[in-house]
């Protein structure tokens, strides 16, 4: 299991496109991926999921991804937070 | 629970006809972020004249006529200690009901100690009654889970399953056929009285909202009308979609309960395989139908069986009876 804090950095906070963004690369791997906020656990394949969060700015999310493609699944839903979802 | 709940969130609980609480806030706004810990209630008639042992401080403190008469008399007879002492503890709230207008010198000690003190047109039973399920459901164990809740003819049903295995569109044909959409994606499960798990959505925000591979989100109650949708409900069954596996074993029978465990109940769960063909609304719609007719007490696997039992063991004692009489 691996598992990182982010925070977002992007001001709209995790709304509908990056929460698609998150969700598109996500399925991209084998593993189980979850973010978790205020002990809220969700799957990172479900948009509505990611929604339902409420990330705003500067907010803490915790991902955890779980599976044989772990380390991978793991650098590239960190690298979108990073990138404040291609965003201002 | 990291999510603190303070007597702000209390004042902006969004309950509805029998569930409101009619709060408004009278003074002590800067205690507004004080955080309500303990969901039970305090009448603090006993401490306002003067025995402090055993107070309960830290819970919401109900004010009711009793407490207010003497709250008056106190004031009038200029004996203010008691109330003095009374805010120097660490208070969540003061809450006044049936329109009881706490008096002047009681509101300047709640401004000054930073205590809310709140103000309702209910009576103090009614109140209390309407308060303590509105805390029971706010602390009650909470979980989230990624699955959709659906209400078919009348029972909750959780629809379980990996990411892409089709549950927002079993729920979405549901909807069609004239049932009811709770939440998908994301359930937020609470334990009530420690045996009931209801189901609801995780905020307002999401709710009926669905997310439907092609179409992209779409908004049930506008679609379908506000008849396809509800709040919350009880869980009562738990469908667990899979992709068909030709290796294991299904149930053929239903004659053996399983159940599922979430926050320490079980809810009876059944596994279904998924294939192209098998329409698995209608399959969802009669399993439904089916946990009815067990909650009326008529269990169809089991009864079939016992008429089986029965039918052959008339077969055999009619073969036994025509052995013995060589009737053969």
């Amino acid at each position: 299991m691996q598992t990182q804090d982010v925070t977002i950095k992007n001001r709209a906070g995790i709304h509908a496109r990056p929460a698609a963004l998150i969700v598109q690369t996500a399925n991209e791997f084998e593993c189980e991926i979850y973010l978790e906020k205020d002990n809220n656990s969700i799957n990172a394949k479900s948009i509505m999921g990611i929604i339902t969060l409420g990330a705003a700015y500067n907010s803490v999310v915790n991902v955890k991804t779980e599976g044989t493609d772990e380390e991978a699944a793991l650098k590239a839903i960190v690298k979108l937070f990073e990138n404040r979802f291609e965003e201002d | 629970m990291t999510n603190m709940f303070t007597v702000l969130d209390l004042l902006d609980l969004d309950l509805k006809e029998h569930n409101e609480l009619n709060l408004r806030c009278l003074c002590g706004r800067s205690g507004l972020a004080n955080p309500i810990k303990e969901q039970d209630l305090n009448r603090p008639g006993l401490t306002l004249s003067g025995f402090f042992d055993g107070f309960q401080y830290n819970r919401i403190q109900v004010f009711g006529k009793g407490e207010a008469a003497y709250l008056k008399k106190l004031v009038a007879e200029g004996t203010l200690d008691s109330i003095k002492k009374f805010f120097e503890f660490k208070i969540p709230c003061c809450a006044f009901t049936t329109n009881l207008q706490p008096e002047k010198e009681f509101l300047d000690f709640a401004e000054e100690a930073g205590v809310p003190v709140l103000i309702t047109d209910l009576n103090s039973s009614e109140f209390s009654r309407r308060l303590i399920r509105a805390l029971n459901s706010i602390f009650a164990d909470k979980k989230v889970v990624h699955a959709t809740l659906v209400e078919v003819f009348g029972i909750g049903i959780l629809l379980k399953g990996a990411s892409g295995i089709g549950k927002s569109e079993t729920a979405l044909e549901l909807i069609e056929r004239g049932h009811r959409l709770i939440a998908d994606d994301a359930v937020e499960l609470s334990c009530v009285n420690g045996n009931l798990i209801i189901g609801r959505g995780v905020n307002d925000i999401a709710g009926h909202h669905m997310e439907i591979r092609g179409l992209g989100i779409i908004n049930i109650s506008h679609l379908f009308g506000v008849g396809a949708i509800r709040d919350s409900k009880q869980v009562q069954l738990v469908v667990e979609l899979e992709e068909w596996d030709s290796n294991k074993v299904y149930d053929r029978l239903g004659s053996n309960e399983t159940t599922i465990d979430y926050l320490g109940v079980g809810v009876p769960v059944v596994t279904m395989p998924i294939k192209p063909g098998r329409n698995i609304p209608i399959i969802i719609e009669t399993a439904a139908m089916n946990e009815r007719l067990k909650k009326l007490g008529y269990y169809s696997a089991r009864e079939f069986n016992q008429n089986v039992l029965k039918w052959l063991e008339g077969q055999n004692a009619r073969a036994a009876y025509y052995d013995k009489n060589n009737l053969k």
